[in-house]
C-alpha cells in the first residue's frame, strides 16, 4: 500500500485555532524558546533565592544585613534598573519600527544605566569587602554575594549582548533575525529588572526592616 | 606560579594497576578507533554528515551511541564491585581497595544516570519527537547540536579522569561535607563538578528546545489531543528538565564556590548547612528519575499499540496521568532524605505525596493492558521489553510505596533494599524502554531491522539476569546490609552476593547478544532491509521513507485525528485508491549544518580540565574561545540552505516506487 | 482557507487586528513606569516607616513586590490573558508554580529540621539510668 496516498488525503479544513494552524512564525518560535529559557533562569534565581532564606541567620557572629546594607545606595540602583527598563521599551518600539537613531539612543540609555547600576553594585561589594564581611566571613554574606552577585552577572552579560547586538544592528540593520534577537534582549532585560524586585525587597528591605 | 596549576605527573595514578589497566584498555579501544576512520577515509565525511550535523536525526543517533558506549563504562564499574562484595566477606578484603571502590560506586551512579540514561532518553526523544509531529526539525537545530556536544564533553571529563587524576569518592550525589574541600581536597569532586556543569547545561538548553518544538512545532491540524503519547510524554519531560535543572546548576555552583573561593554554603563551619544541599539537590534528584521515566512510559504506549493493532486505550487518561506526574513530581522529592531529622509532620506530608504519586502511574499500566487486550498482540523484540517492564517495574514501583512509608524508610533507607529498589524502576522502567525503544525505531533510522532471534536472546538475559542480581539485594537489605559496603563481616550475606554476581554476569551476556546483534545486523543488512513501515505503525514517522531523507517529509503532511498515520492509512483502504494524486512539490528551506557545537564543546573541555587542575590562564582562554565561537554564529550570514524542489521530487519519487505494494 | 491565528510571540507587540483599538505604545510603557515607581517608593517607605504594625510589613513588602512584578509583566512584556497569550501565561504560571515549591518548600524543610533537631535539654540522672 502506498503510504503517499495515506498522507496527502487528509481532508483540507479551515485551520481555526493556534495550535492546528501547524508549524509557527520564526518569531514566536525564537521569543517562546527564550521565554522557557527565563524561566528556566528564574528558577536558577529561585534556588539561589531559598538557599539565601535558610542562611540568612547564619551570621557566625559576622556582620548581618542591617548592619551592612545601605538603602539610599539600593534606591538608586532600584531607579537606575528601572528606567532602563524602561529605556529598553522604548528602544524595542524604535525597532519596530526600523529607526536607526532613535533605537541606539535607547540602548544608549539603557547601557548607561545598567551600567550605572553596576558601577554602584560593585562599589557595595568593594566597601563590604573592606571592611572584613567578605563571602568567605559567614554562610549568610556568601548566599549574599552569590545571589546579588549572580543577579549583577547577568547584568554584566546583558550589557555585552547589547552591545554586540548594536554592532549587529549597524552591520545588518533590522533584518528578521537581528530584530528576533533584539526582542529576546529585551525580554531578558525586563526579567532581570524583575528579579532585582525580589531582590531589593527580600535581600535589603526585608533584611533592614525592624 | 605554577604555569600547570595542580598538574603534574604524579596526576596519573601508575601505581594502580587495575586503573592503569582500565586506561591501557580505554586508550586502546579509542586508537582502535580512530585507526579505523583513518583507514577507511571517512574523516570528511564524518566531519560533514555527523560532527557538524544539525539534523535531530544524526543527533539522535549520536546521543544513542554515546549512551550505549558509557553503557560499558557504567557497567563494567557495576561487575567490579559485584566482584568486589562476591569476595570480601568475613575477614577478607577483596582486591579494590576503599579509596577505589568509592571511587567504582561514584563513578557507576554519575555515568549511569548523566552520560548513559538521560544521552540515550535525549537521543530518543531527538530522534523521534520531529517525525512524529510531521515537521521537519526541532525549534533550533544549531542548539540542538550544541547541547549534545556538552553532554559529549562532560562524558569525556568523566573518562579523562580515569587516566588524569581521580574520580570523586563522594557518591554521586556529592554530599558536604565530604564534598567539600577540607575531605576531599583532591580533583575527584571537581571532576564531579565540572563535568556535571557542562552537561548539564547541555540538557538544559535541549529541554528549552524540545519544549518549544512540542508546543510551537506540529504538522497543520495536529492539536494537542492528536499528539502522538510518546509526544506528551516528550513535552513533561522535557518541562521538568527546564524546572528542575537549573537547581542542580545552583546546588552544584554552590558547591564549586565552596571548594574554589571558599565560601561557606555546605561547611562544618562559618554557618553552613549541610542539610540545604541534600534539600536541594533532591529537588531537582527526584524529578530527574521522572524526566528518565516518562520517556520510557511514552515508548511502550507506541510500541504497545502497534503491535497489539489497536489504538492506545484511554488516550485522555494517558494525558491526564502523565501530566499529573510531571506535577506531582516536584512535590515528593523530601522522600529522599526522610532520616534526616525533618519532623513527622515534613515527613507525613511527603509520605503521603510519594504514595499518591504512584496513582497515574497505575492508571497508566491498566492502559496498556487494556490496549493489549482484545487485540493480536505480535510478541516482537519491543513487546518483549514492554511485558518485562511491565512486570518488573510494577514490584519496583510497590517497594517504593512500600519506602513511602517513613516508619519503614527508616528501616531500610541507604540499605541494599533501596538500591534493589531503584535499579528495579531504573533498568525495568528506563533501561528496558530504552532497549524496546531501540529495536523499534532502528529500522527507521537505519533502513534494516535489527536481528530478532539476538534481540530476543538479549530480552531474555537482561530479564533473567535482573532478577537474579537485584532480588538477593532486596532479602539483604532487609537483613541489614547497608549500601556501598567495600567489605562486610557478616558471612550469611555472602551467598545471597554470589547470586547477585550470577545475575549481573548474566546480563553481561545480554549486553554481549545486544553487540553481536549489532554485528549480526549490519552484517546482513540488505537481507534486514526495511521500507517505509516495517511494523505497520500508527504515527507519521512510518509515513516516510527508512531511513527519513533530510527533509523527513517531502511534502507537510496534514493531520485530522489521532495516530494521525492509522487513519490515513484505513481511509486509503476504505476508498481504495489506485494512483496517488500528482504532489506539488516546493523548495525547502533546512538550517545548515554548522561546527558550532563541535567547537563549543572543545572550548567546554578546555574550560572544564583547566578549573578541575586550578590552570587559570587555560580557563580564562578557554572562556574567550567560546564567546568568540557564540560571536561566530551570531554573524554568521546564512543559516539555512534551500533544497531544490527537483531533488525533492527526484527522491520522493524513487522511494515511492519502491514502496508501493 | 482562513487565515490561521498564530500565537504572539511573548513581548511582542499585539497583532494588527488588536493594535487599532489598543493604547499607544509609548502610552503603556510609561504607565508601566509611573506604577512601577509608585509601587517601589512605597516598598521603600514601608520598610522604613514606624506607622506600620511590624508584624505586617513583610506581608506588606512581599504584596508590594508581586504588584510590581506583575507591572513589569503587564506594561512592558505585554503578558495579557487573550487566548493568543495562553501558551505564554501557561508557561509563565508553570514557572511561578515551580518558583513557590522551591522556596517555599526548602524553607519549610530546612526550618522544620532546624527546630526538630534542637540539642534535647539534659535529662535527669534518674532517666538515663534506667535501660
Amino acid at each position: 500500500m502506498n503510504i503517499s496516498v495515506a498522507i496527502d488525503a487528509v481532508p483540507q479544513d479551515a485551520l481555526p485555532s493556534a495550535s492546528e494552524a501547524g508549524p509557527a512564525p520564526k518569531r514566536v518560535v525564537v521569543a517562546y524558546g527564550f521565554w522557557i529559557f527565563l524561566l528556566s533562569d528564574i528558577i536558577m534565581f529561585a534556588a539561589l533565592f531559598a538557599s539565601y532564606a535558610v542562611l540568612v541567620h547564619s551570621t557566625a557572629g559576622g556582620p548581618t544585613g542591617a548592619q551592612l546594607f545601605n538603602q539610599k545606595t539600593v534606591a538608586i540602583e532600584t531607579a537606575c534598573l528601572l528606567v532602563s527598563s524602561y529605556a529598553c521599551g522604548l528602544m524595542s518600539l524604535a525597532i519596530n519600527s526600523r529607526r536607526y537613531l532613535r533605537t541606539y539612543l535607547g540602548a544608549l540609555i539603557t547601557f548607561a544605566l545598567g551600567a550605572a547600576f553596576l558601577t554602584l553594585e560593585i562599589r557595595e561589594f568593594a566597601n563590604m569587602i573592606a571592611i572584613g564581611a567578605t563571602p568567605e566571613r559567614s554562610a549568610f554574606l556568601s548566599a549574599f554575594f552569590t545571589l546579588v552577585g549572580c543577579h549583577g552577572l547577568h547584568v554584566t552579560l546583558g550589557l555585552v549582548w547589547l552591545a554586540v547586538m548594536m554592532v549587529q544592528v549597524a552591520v545588518m540593520g533590522f533584518d528578521a533575525t537581528v530584530q528576533r534577537r533584539l526582542l529576546c534582549f529585551s525580554l531578558f532585560w525586563h526579567a532581570l529588572d524583575i528579579v532585582w524586585v525580589g531582590l531589593f525587597t527580600v535581600v535589603y528591605l526585608m533584611g533592614v526592616s525592624p | 606560579m605554577n604555569l600547570l596549576g595542580k598538574l603534574d605527573w604524579s596526576a596519573i595514578p601508575l601505581n594502580q594497576p587495575i586503573v592503569m589497566g582500565a586506561t591501557a584498555f580505554m586508550v586502546l579501544i579509542v586508537v582502535a578507533i580512530l585507526g579505523f576512520i583513518t583507514m577507511k577515509g571517512a574523516w570528511l565525511y564524518l566531519w560533514r554528515e555527523w560532527l557538524t550535523s544539525v539534523d535531530h536525526k544524526r543527533i539522535g543517533v549520536m546521543y544513542c551511541v554515546l549512551a550505549l558506549v558509557m553503557l560499558l563504562r557504567g557497567f563494567s564499574d557495576a561487575i567490579m564491585m559485584r566482584a568486589q562484595q562476591a569476595v570480601a566477606a568475613g575477614g577478607a578484603q577483596g582486591y579494590l581497595p576503599p579509596e577505589h571502590f568509592d571511587q567504582i560506586f561514584s563513578a557507576h551512579g554519575t555515568i549511569m544516570i548523566f552520560f548513559m540514561a538521560m544521552p540515550f532518553v535525549v537521543g530518543v526523544m531527538n530522534f523521534a519527537v520531529p517525525l512524529q509531529l510531521g515537521v521537519r526539525d526541532v525549534a533550533f537545530p544549531t542548539l540542538n547540536s550544541v547541547s549534545f556536544w556538552l553532554t559529549a564533553s562532560g562524558a569525556l571529563l568523566i573518562n579523562v579522569s580515569l587516566a588524569v587524576g581521580e574520580f570523586s569518592k563522594a557518591g554521586w550525589w556529592g554530599y558536604p561535607p565530604l564534598s567539600e574541600l577540607q575531605f576531599s581536597p583532591g580533583v575527584g569532586v571537581d571532576y564531579y563538578l565540572w563535568s556535571l556543569q557542562i552537561s548539564g547545561l547541555g540538557t538544559l538548553l535541549a529541554g528549552i528546545n524540545f519544549v518549544t518544538t512540542i508546543l510551537k512545532l506540529r504538522a497543520p491540524g495536529m492539536s494537542y489531543m492528536r499528539m502522538p503519547v510518546f509526544c506528551w510524554t516528550a513535552l513533561a519531560t522535557n518541562l521538568l528538565i527546564v524546572a528542575a535543572f537549573p537547581v542542580l546548576t545552583a546546588v552544584l555552583a554552590m558547591l564549586l564556590l565552596d571548594r574554589y573561593l571558599g565560601f561557606h554554603f555546605f561547611t562544618n563551619d562559618a554557618g553552613g548547612n549541610q542539610m540545604l544541599y541534600a534539600n536541594l539537590f533532591w529537588v531537582w534528584g527526584h524529578p530527574e528519575v521522572y524526566i528518565l521515566v516518562l520517556p520510557a512510559f511514552g515508548i511502550f504506549s507506541e510500541v504497545i499499540a502497534t503491535f497489539s493493532g489497536k489504538p492506545l486505550f484511554g488516550y485522555r487518561s494517558m494525558v491526564a496521568a502523565t501530566m499529573t506526574i510531571c506535577i506531582l513530581s516536584f512535590l515528593v522529592w523530601l522522600h529522599h532524605f526522610f532520616t534526616m531529622g525533618a519532623s513527622a509532620n515534613v515527613n507525613g506530608f511527603f509520605g503521603v505525596m510519594s504514595m499518591i504519586i504512584a496513582l497515574p502511574t497505575g492508571v497508566k499500566i491498566f492502559n496498556w493492558l487494556f490496549t493489549m487486550y482484545g487485540g493480536r498482540v505480535r510478541f516482537s523484540v519491543p513487546v518483549l521489553w514492554s511485558i518485562g517492564f511491565m512486570v518488573t517495574f510494577v514490584i519496583g514501583g510497590m517497594t517504593g510505596v512500600l519506602q513511602a512509608v517513613p516508619p519503614a524508610d527508616f528501616q531500610l533507607h541507604n540499605s541494599v533494599f533501596l538500591i534493589a529498589h531503584f535499579h528495579n524502576v531504573i533498568i525495568g522502567g528506563v533501561v528496558f524502554g530504552l532497549m524496546a525503544g531501540y529495536n523499534y525505531w532502528f529500522p527507521k533510522a537505519f533502513g534494516f531491522a535489527l536481528d530478532e532471534r539476538w534481540g530476543k536472546a538479549a530480552f531474555w538475559c537482561w530479564f533473567v539476569g535482573f532478577y537474579l542480581a537485584f532480588m538477593p539485594l532486596y532479602l539483604l537489605g532487609l537483613m541489614g546490609m547497608t549500601r556501598r559496603m567495600q567489605h562486610y563481616a557478616d558471612l550469611s550475606w555472602q551467598p545471597w552476593l554470589l547470586v547477585a554476581m550470577a545475575g549481573t554476569v548474566i546480563i553481561l551476556g545480554g549486553i554481549a547478544c545486544q553487540i553481536i546483534q549489532l554485528v549480526v545486523s549490519i552484517r546482513a543488512r540488505d537481507k534486514l532491509r526495511v521500507t517505509a513501515d516495517p511494523w505497520n505503525g500508527r504515527t507519521l514517522e512510518w509515513a516516510t521513507t527508512s531511513p527519513p531523507p533530510a527533509w523527513n517529509f517531502a511534502v507537510q503532511p496534514r493531520v485530522s485525528g489521532r495516530d494521525a498515520l492509522w487513519s490515513s492509512k484505513q481511509r486509503a483502504l476504505a476508498t481504495k485508491e489506485e494512483a496517488p494524486p500528482a504532489r506539488v512539490y516546493e523548495p525547502i528551506e533546512m538550517p545548515k549544518n554548522s561546527a558550532t557545537g563541535f567547537v563549543t564543546a572543545f572550548f567546554a573541555v578546555v574550560i572544564g580540565f583547566a578549573m578541575i587542575w586550578h590552570i587559570w590562564w587555560m580557563a580564562g582562554l578557554g572562556v574567550f574561545g567560546a564567546f568568540v565561537t557564540l560571536l561566530a554564529f551570531a554573524f554568521r550570514r546564512r543559516s539555512e540552505i534551500e533544497v531544490p524542489a527537483e531533488q525533492i521530487a527526484r527522491f520522493d519519487r524513487a522511494h515511492q516506487a519502491g514502496a508501493a505494494a | 482557507m482562513t487565515e490561521a491565528r498564530y500565537d504572539r510571540a511573548p513581548g511582542d507587540r499585539p497583532s494588527r487586528e488588536m493594535q487599532a483599538s489598543a493604547p499607544s505604545p509609548l502610552f503603556v510603557y510609561t504607565t508601566g513606569l509611573f506604577l512601577a515607581v509608585l509601587l517601589t517608593a512605597t516598598s521603600f517607605w514601608a520598610a522604613n516607616t514606624s506607622l506600620l504594625w511590624p508584624g505586617g510589613v513583610a506581608l506588606g513588602l512581599a504584596v508590594l513586590a508581586i504588584a510590581q512584578m506583575g507591572v513589569h509583566l503587564v506594561f512592558f512584556l505585554h503578558i495579557t490573558t487573550g487566548p493568543e497569550s495562553t501558551n505564554n501565561v501557561l508557561a509563565l504560571a508553570f514557572g511561578v508554580l515551580i518558583v513557590f515549591v522551591v522556596v517555599a518548600g526548602s524553607m519549610w524543610i530546612m526550618a522544620d529540621m532546624s527546630q526538630n533537631m534542637l540539642m534535647p535539654s539534659p535529662a535527669p540522672m534518674s532517666m538515663q539510668m534506667q535501660h
